[in-house]
């Protein structure tokens, strides 16, 4: 009998470490684990979602998505926004924490920001601050496309006709990418200035002893030893490149329009589930969103492995 | 009626065996039968029905002390309506009874959640743009057949029943389901039409154009003038446009042209009526200014208020929805959409006019009685006079505005209903049986009417649209043949 019963010591010890996790772990489960395996099991049925009585319809839902228009729009322009938005997140906050950070030149033997940095780190990440559907409704009056709208008043004034940045199909995507990317840049801001504040600022002293100039100190110095940060970041910009939900559902034309040029799987998910009563193939277009997202997050994790550098 | 003590025993014990459906009058009965098919739709109703047997005054047997809850789309015409005249009536009829009231916007989302979990109110106005899918419901057994209400006494005579005191066509409008039975009650008689400013026309010498020809020399004064001749949102209210050009495609070939489109029957988008609304409709959409199409409904008939935009396609509702920014000297007036052939089978005199703004009770509903008995409160005089007041908007009650003081907008509707006389363009269900092609028709008109396909290509790509919802064995086809 008592070789069964654990020793008095690790029962404290396992039961301490359990009732530190047990909460988070039911809540984990609850709230995230349980809905995904149960959109899991909804992608195989035929539900309309307002009736509890539905029925199982295999792989049905994954084959239609096969052929369905929309949701092969809404892949290729997570594919682009995947391609462009994160790169361009990261290279202007790059740019600006630098610049906040290192790019004043010496002053006493240190390096430091440029003049106003503390000022500028605050007003970049004002746009984080804002939901998401405020920076929507605040770039609806921005750019509206009569000339009176806010972008298209100030063109005006150097003489350019008015710009349909959200009703021209070949424009829209990116105009919706331009305003992802404000959005996003001051987040990264802080994100890297945290990271190059971690940095011994020996190591830049060094190099700026040893003549670097500030190009040098930037691509040699500094870029390589955030590069842990800037991967974190790519992954967390990936994965909203796969959102853009509500940016697309406040601005875009007929949400997702003009003629299915800026719509996203998010929205296309929002559209089976709420206009079309699709629960059930909604769902297989969640659970395919799942996996892409998986797939970009364990891609990239394992390109841009690198070795740590150890101060 | 007053309770004996007899009368408990025997409906305890009726109660007892199970059979309190046998005293539960005309409503019950009517439900158990007439739960097509579904199983769960039946019983849930009976609980709260099992008190006084019917009479004139209260022929759902209605108890006052079981609560009601109504939510009211708290759109355009707000829900004013319902928490000052139609809960005020139902609680005077009834008096002590509770009522639960939610105004909301988002029907659809917030609601579908309590139908899939069961837990339902007693009234749902399901309006706008999120409501929620009604063939769906159907399909799931989840909505209360109202032909009892239809067949109850009315409240101002009980001698003439609902069906006899309301516009002929309201209870066809709210047919759905196979068989078809009446599960919606369309509450406000909507005409649809080109809306402008009577004082602008007057003070600009124009007359308001009865041919696509004069549609386009009237385009031509407009423009020099610098007045939008008409223009319409492309961002959220694309719709407007193609209910236009519907209107025309009936003109042209007659009521049929939209029966086949909702009947999805082959080549009904490919009709030479269709594709020459379309191409009159595109015309004039060069007019337009292609701002328009990133603009939302209210930015454009702001517009109009302000005297840029001539003529803007809309339904009755739009005098009232426009009330607060309707300047001064501004008089609304509706007329009918110009002919397009001098062969058109309708004159220029028909116009579209529909029961519309839908009200279902739930087949869950906890207080059903109730919610059968608030809509015949609804269709009473009193109420749909109130709701003429509040919203200036018509009803389906009949003569419900004797006495009234109609404004100039709501004057121009009636005026229209009459020279319409029997020429009716009907209304289409596809928009609410399948949404999936409605959703496309709002893209591809927008782009027809900001010029990026023609009409031929709107055709062709409507068809294929039609044609794939044919194909798609997961939507539940329905049929009507007016």
């Amino acid at each position: 009998m008592r070789r069964g019963r654990p020793a008095p010591g690790a029962v404290r010890k396992w039961g301490f470490i359990a009732s530190f996790l047990a909460v988070p772990l039911a809540v984990y489960i609850i709230f995230f684990v349980s809905p995904n395996l149960q959109a899991l099991q909804l992608a195989l049925t035929n539900s309309r979602g307002i009736s509890p009585d539905f029925e199982y319809v295999g792989l049905d839902n994954f084959t239609r998505l096969l052929d369905d228009d929309a949701f092969w729009a809404a892949v290729r322009h997570h594919g682009l926004i995947l391609l462009v938005m994160p790169l361009v997140t990261i290279v202007i906050a790059l740019f600006f924490s630098f610049l906040l950070n290192l790019g004043g030149g010496q002053k006493n033997g240190q390096l430091r920001g440029v003049w106003g940095s503390a000022f500028y780190k605050v007003v970049f990440f004002f746009p984080q601050v804002l939901a998401v559907v405020i920076v929507g409704v605040l770039f609806q009056a921005i750019l509206n496309p009569q000339k009176t709208g806010i972008l298209n008043s100030v063109l005006g004034l150097f003489g350019v006709d008015p710009v349909g940045w959200l009703i021209n199909p070949d424009l829209a995507l990116w105009t919706l990418m331009g305003v992802m990317v404000w959005q996003g840049v001051g987040f990264y801001v802080v994100l890297f200035s945290a990271g190059m504040a971690g940095v011994p600022k020996e190591v830049f002293e060094a190099a700026a002893l040893d003549g670097a100039n500030r190009f040098t100190l930037f691509f040699k110095i500094t870029l390589p030893l955030v590069w842990n940060t800037v991967q974190v970041g790519w992954v967390y910009l990936g994965i909203a490149a796969f959102d853009a939900f509500a940016l697309v559902q406040v601005l875009s034309v007929d949400r997702g329009g003009p003629d299915n040029s800026t719509t996203v799987l998010p929205l296309e998910i929002f559209r089976q589930t709420f206009t079309y009563y699709k629960f059930g193939y909604a769902s297989a277009m969640g659970v395919a969103l799942v996996f892409l997202v998986l797939t970009f997050a364990a891609l990239t994790l394992r390109v841009t492995r690198r070795e740590r550098i150890e101060y | 009626m007053t309770i004996t003590p007899r009368d408990i025993t025997r409906r305890q014990l009726l109660a007892r065996v199970g059979l309190t459906a046998l005293v539960a009058g005309p409503f019950l009965s009517a439900c158990a039968t007439g739960g097509g098919g579904s199983e769960a739709a039946a019983p849930s109703a009976a609980p709260t029905t099992g008190g006084a047997s019917a009479s004139a005054n209260n022929p759902f047997n209605v108890q006052a002390s079981t609560p009601l809850e109504v939510v009211i789309f708290k759109g355009g015409y707000s829900d004013e309506y319902a928490t000052q005249s139609h809960e005020p009536l139902y609680v005077k009829a009834y008096p002590g009874a509770t009522i639960k009231h939610q105004g909301i916007q988002t029907i659809g989302q917030t609601l579908t959640p309590r139908f899939a979990a069961g837990d339902v109110p007693d009234v749902v106005n399901n309006s706008g743009t999120d409501n929620l899918d009604g063939g769906a419901l159907i399909n799931a057994g989840q909505l209360l057949d109202l032909t009892p209400l239809f067949e109850a006494p009315s409240v101002d005579d009980p001698t003439k029943k609902v069906k006899d005191v309301i516009v002929p066509g309201t209870i066809e409008s709210g047919l759905g389901g196979d068989p078809a039975k009446p599960y919606t009650l369309n509450y406000v008689y909507t005409a649809y039409g080109l809306w402008y400013d009577a004082k602008l026309f007057e003070k600009e010498g124009w007359t308001p154009p009865k041919t696509f020809d004069e549609f386009k020399t009237f385009a031509e004064a407009a423009k020099a003038k610098d007045i939008v001749p008409f223009g319409y949102a492309g961002k959220n209210a694309a719709y407007y446009a193609y209910w236009m050009i519907l209107i025309s495609a009936a003109k042209i070939g007659g009521n049929k042209v939209l029966l086949d489109i909702d009947n999805l029957a082959d080549n009904a988008w490919n009709n030479d009526s269709v594709k020459q609304a379309a191409a009159a409709w595109a015309e004039i959409g060069k007019y337009m200014d292609k701002a328009y199409e990133g603009l939302i409904h209210t930015e454009v008939q702001t517009q109009q208020n302000q005297g840029k935009v001539a003529f803007y396609p809309s339904g009755s509702w739009l005098e009232a929805e426009q009330a607060k920014d309707t300047p001064a000297g501004f008089e609304y007036g509706m007329v009918p959409t110009p002919s397009v052939t001098a062969a058109d089978q309708m004159p220029y005199e028909a116009i579209r006019a529909a029961a519309a703004e839908g009200f279902v009770v739930p087949s869950k509903a906890k207080n059903a009685a109730g919610g059968l008995e608030y809509l015949r409160q609804m269709l009473s005089k009193q109420g749909a006079r109130d709701f003429t007041e509040k919203t200036k908007s018509l009803t389906v009650v009949i003569g419900a505005t004797e006495g009234l003081t109609l404004s100039p907008g709501l004057t121009s509707v009636a005026a229209a209903q009459t020279a319409a006389g029997t020429n009716v363009v009907t209304f289409s269900s596809f928009e609410g049986w399948y949404k999936e092609l409605e959703t496309e028709l709002r893209k591809q008109t927008n782009a027809l009417m900001f010029g990026r396909i023609s009409a031929e290509e709107f055709a062709t790509k409507m068809q294929e649209a039609a044609d794939k919802t044919k194909a798609d064995s997961s939507i539940v086809k329905q049929n009507r043949a007016v």
